[in-house]
């Protein structure tokens, strides 16, 4: 693929129709630094209707060794069951210092059937120290612009978690019997709250029941979103049990996230939210400045109708490099 | 005159003294060779002429798909059938297998593992086809398990149902074939992967305290019986060029095991406390360049299992001179079996009691192998022992580690191997240089022979017959039932490997181990080679504006994953983006994890030979998918006369044994990427 002769309306066109190639090529002109212009166009061409009203966009965390690709696994195999087409991005939290990594996403090991309706990408962190890289957000627009379900899968730890759930519309955490961590991150405030929590290994019976409860327990009455009450689902990748469920509750979050427009809300906040991430990376707070200001910016994307960060953002980078452009010579 | 008298007496005298079985000497160990290739037919023709040279027992290599439980003309046995050994697809092959050789009579070993207890049901079921008595058959099924997750690669079940199906072997051949050896624990894999001796020493050991501790808690034995089932344990053993240490390693592993059968098991019975162990000598250090110099490292390395006769191994393969360059023909197997026999008989070995006992040096050193082996096992045993150590990915870490070390030793220039690293001068080898190119070219029409002859047994059985031995293994399967009795009848019935494992993987599940590879290396090797490396990397990510993206991919069956694991680590290292995702994959997945990934280059790991076949198939798939640009490199025992067909179909490089040097690797692999997107290359480091 040659990135500098992009079409990016017609890639745009393709990615939302599903195409398989125009998806791999666009996530690769999100991860090119020099093609930053022509990947910001592209995100503002993928159709608006997909990106903030329609497909469902899931994070999924839990600490090493919870099971969670097997489980992820297993969730996939339930959305294709029922036609759903699926997108997974694969983060490792993990960085070496030389900038390389290792990645290998066990959730494509695990697939033993060739699918064209499922699509995985695996990213590492690039220097993001115990985040989610940059790129992770606008990959999983151009997922979410081609498929109906987009996973985001990451360890948790940290600032993983926190970075998910910026950029998800329902989060899931993984547990695991016994390790008693999550459930000391919940009650010390270290969490956010996720929509859905899975007690994985269920097949281990009385440890998992009890490790359900103590997390009963440490959960607030009242999560960040008063009208959702964070369900708690025994699961178990091995035996299939509670997959169901967690599909089952997966639908009802995002069914809770259509009522009152909470959806499109989500959405345009992280659209926001990255957009004023890349102005300020660039030109710095004295940009923001000259553009009025980033809480004015940000309510305005998130609240006026018929405004797009998407959009503007284009427009708004030009304006500042011509000004500072101008400033400078 | 007397002594003209005595003349006749004593040459009937002669004629009843066989050299080779003089009493006055101990008895040779067993003489074997690892053979076996194209189809049962061919293989028992190599059987019988091995034999007919003086060979005492047989040692069976099966191809990968029936190792890994694929009839032969299933997608995955794709380019493998008959390549690493013979393909065995049900009775009748097994019984062409073994034509005009009296099961009563010979000791088989099968190097068999996930699908040992089918195997061993097929040989069974063909004795009794035969009228032969079950308690005379002898031999030895590999049926370790274990060792597969963490180096050897051809495991099918999860960890718990695989430790069910050695337990269910071990209760079922003490009981019916007393005379058989249940399971050989192998630490020769270990070594392969990395193992340090004390590492093969503790992790066999754990492999053989788990068996024995699941045949207990399994019930199938009597309390009184146990002794028996401790007596059966055999082990398989690596020896290396390091032959002293290699030696004490043998005598560490005598005196551990026996304290273990006394302290653990409470067994009395000195004799059923005895390691006993069988030998192939390390191949892996076999060099392609200057081949004939393979000779002396197999024998040097032999010495290490035969010279103390307090551990001495008790059967003996030998690698062939030209492993690394393919695969040996039956004269270099007969080279082979001649060092052993000019070993045990011409020389005086065999004649003396231990040489080695009362060695300060010698006990000096077994003493620290034991210490350091202690000490390991204690964390094993932390973990609850081999199989938590496996599923936690405790072990194959462990051994990932030390196999980058080594890698970093001969980086280092702190190892001599001769003909590579030193003294590499040579005038042409008149033996490499033969028609052939020095090694075997097996018959490209045998796959497609053995792909219709299973067609033609399938369409000859009796159906209802079938469904119903497989409903019965699928109900022992479930009710933990020990699964020989219905595999031997499933194997009368005319079941198929491919069968037998599917309706197991129906029942067990399949599994997945960790890879291992995501340990955390320290920079020891050469620095400023390395910083150069990274410069290039970081050059050519900033000139393309995006980070090297690298694709390492294992297709078909080869479970060999070691050479592949230490490149992903290597490249890392050099900060590349490696996708890594384990063994066993298509090409048709291999391709797609391409496009998915957006990788800049494509690597494949083969050691099966089927390196032809492979890269045809992800050179289509790449077309496919509009991947043409995207670089494809291989590695692999590839013969030159392959390799540059190889090139000829557009593979950027090849590497073989004798590239060893990982930083000039990955020098080269930076060059076509930066040559595939038209940027200049750096060279060589």
């Amino acid at each position: 693929m040659n990135l500098a002769d992009v079409d990016v309306a017609d890639l745009a066109a393709k990615i939302a129709a599903g195409d398989r190639q125009a998806v791999a090529a666009g996530l690769r002109l999100i991860d090119n630094r020099k093609m930053r212009d022509a990947a910001a166009r592209l995100l503002a061409a993928l159709p608006k209707d997909r990106l903030e009203r329609s497909g469902h966009l899931i994070g999924i965390t839990g600490s090493p060794g919870a099971g969670k690709s097997t489980l992820c696994s297993k969730l996939i195999q339930a959305w294709r069951k029922q036609g759903k087409r699926v997108g997974v991005l694969a983060v490792d939290p993990s960085s070496h210092r030389s900038g390389g990594a290792l990645l290998g996403d066990r959730i494509r090991m695990l697939q033993t059937h060739k699918d064209d309706d499922l699509f995985i990408r695996s990213l590492a962190n690039r220097n993001q120290l115990g985040g989610l890289s940059r790129e992770s957000w606008p990959m999983s627009q151009v997922m979410l612009a081609a498929f109906d379900v987009v996973l985001v899968e990451t360890v948790g730890v940290g600032q993983s978690e926190i970075d998910v759930a910026s950029l998800t519309d329902t989060t899931c955490f993984i547990v695991q019997p016994a390790a008693g961590d999550s459930i000391q991150f919940i009650k010390a405030g270290v969490l956010e709250i996720p929509h859905l929590l899975v007690v994985n290994k269920a097949d281990l019976g009385d440890v998992a029941r009890r490790a359900a409860q103590d997390l009963r327990h440490a959960l607030p009455l009242q999560s960040f979103d008063e009208d959702w009450t964070p369900p708690i689902v025994l699961a178990s990748a091995v035996t299939s049990q509670g997959i169901d469920e967690v599909v089952a509750k997966f639908a009802a979050h995002r069914a809770h996230l259509d009522d009152a427009g909470r959806l499109q809300q989500v959405r345009r906040g992280h659209q926001a939210s990255w957009a004023l991430r890349q102005l300020k990376d660039e030109f710095g707070t004295h940009g923001m400045e000259f553009l009025g200001g980033e809480e004015k910016l940000r309510n305005a994307w998130t609240r006026e109708v018929g405004t797009s960060a998407l959009d503007q953002y284009q427009g708004m980078r030009r304006r500042l490099l011509e000004a500072f452009g101008a400033a400078e010579s | 005159m007397s002594a003209a008298k005595d003349k006749p007496a004593e040459d009937a005298k002669k004629e009843h003294f066989d050299p080779l079985n003089n009493p006055n000497r101990d008895r040779p160990w067993v003489f074997r060779t690892y053979a076996g290739h194209s189809s049962a037919k061919a293989s028992n023709e190599l059987f019988r002429s091995n034999l007919a040279k003086g060979q005492t027992g047989l040692s069976v290599a099966f191809d990968l798909p029936t190792q890994t439980g694929y009839d032969s003309d299933h997608p995955l046995s794709y380019g493998e059938v008959g390549k690493v050994g013979v393909p065995i697809s049900h009775i009748e092959d097994m019984a062409v297998l073994f034509d005009q050789i009296p099961l009563d009579q010979m000791n088989t070993s099968m190097t068999i593992n996930a699908t040992a207890a089918w195997l061993l049901a097929l040989y069974t079921a063909l004795a009794e086809r035969q009228g032969v008595d079950k308690a005379k058959l002898s031999g030895t099924i590999q049926n370790d398990i274990i060792k597969e997750y963490l180096s050897r690669g051809t495991y099918i079940f999860p960890p718990r149902p695989s430790m069910k199906l050695i337990v269910d072997t071990v209760t079922y051949t003490v009981k019916e074939i007393p005379k058989w050896n249940p399971t050989n624990v192998c630490s020769y894999h270990l070594q392969e992967a990395g193992a340090t001796p004390t590492q093969e020493l503790a992790y066999a050991l754990c492999t053989g305290m788990a068996v024995l501790d699941a045949v207990k808690e399994s019930g199938q034995i009597p309390e009184k019986d146990f002794p028996q089932v401790v007596g059966r344990i055999s082990f398989f053993v690596n020896a290396g060029i390091r032959f002293v240490e290699e030696m004490c390693k043998m005598r560490a592993f005598t005196e551990m095991w026996d304290e273990i059968c006394r302290d653990r098991y409470g067994i009395d019975n000195a004799k059923l406390r005895r390691f006993r162990y069988g030998v192939q000598v390390n191949s892996l250090c076999l060099t392609e360049p200057q081949p004939e110099n393979n000779i002396q490292r197999i024998v040097l390395e032999m010495l290490a299992v035969v010279l103390s006769k307090n551990a001495r191994a008790r059967a003996v393969q030998l690698p062939a001179w030209n492993e690394a360059l393919g695969l040996p023909r039956p004269w270099d197997q007969q080279w082979s079996l001649r060092i052993q026999q000019v070993m045990a008989y011409e020389t005086d070995l065999l004649e003396y009691a231990d040489i080695f006992d009362g060695s300060r040096v010698i006990e000096k050193k077994v003493a620290e192998l034991i210490e350091g082996a202690k000490a390991e096992i204690a964390k094993v045993q932390d973990f609850g022992g081999a199989i938590p150590a496996v599923e936690n990915g405790y072990m194959k870490k462990e051994l990932v580690k030390s196999h980058t070390e080594r890698w970093r030793g001969i980086e280092m220039d702190e190892r001599v191997v001769v003909g590579i690293t030193h003294f590499t001068e040579s005038a042409p080898s008149p033996l490499a240089s033969t028609a052939d190119g020095g090694i075997l070219k097996v018959d490209p029409k045998a796959a497609h022979d053995q792909i219709e002859s299973l067609q033609a047994f399938r369409a000859k059985r009796n159906d209802a017959d079938v469904k119903a031995a497989l409903q019965g293994l699928k109900d022992a399967a479930k009710n933990g039932d020990n699964i020989m009795p219905s595999s031997i009848r499933a194997a009368h019935a005319g079941v198929t490997t491919g069968e037998w494992a599917d309706a197991l993987r129906e029942i067990f599940g399949e599994y997945r181990p960790p890879t291992g590879i995501d340990i955390t290396t320290m920079v020891r090797g050469k620095v400023n080679e390395i910083e150069e490396l990274r410069h290039r990397v970081k050059a050519t990510s900033d000139e393309l504006g995006e980070p090297i993206r690298f694709l390492v991919g294992k297709p078909g069956l080869d479970g060999h994953s070691n050479g592949a694991e230490q490149v992903a680590v290597k490249a890392r290292e050099v900060g590349m983006e490696v996708i890594y995702e384990g063994i066993r994959l298509t090409p048709d997945q291999i391709v797609t994890a391409a496009q998915e990934e957006g990788v800049h280059l494509v690597g494949l790991s083969i050691l099966s030979g089927s390196h032809m076949e492979m890269v045809d198939a992800v050179i289509t798939g790449q077309k496919n998918l509009h991947l043409e640009g995207v670089p494809l490199v291989v590695g692999g025992i590839i013969p030159e006369s392959d390799a540059g067909e190889l090139k000829g179909k557009g593979v950027k490089e090849i590497y073989t044994p004798k590239d060893y040097n990982m930083n000039q690797i990955m020098a080269t692999l930076i060059d076509v990427i930066r040559q595939s997107h038209g940027l200049s290359a750096f060279g060589a480091l």
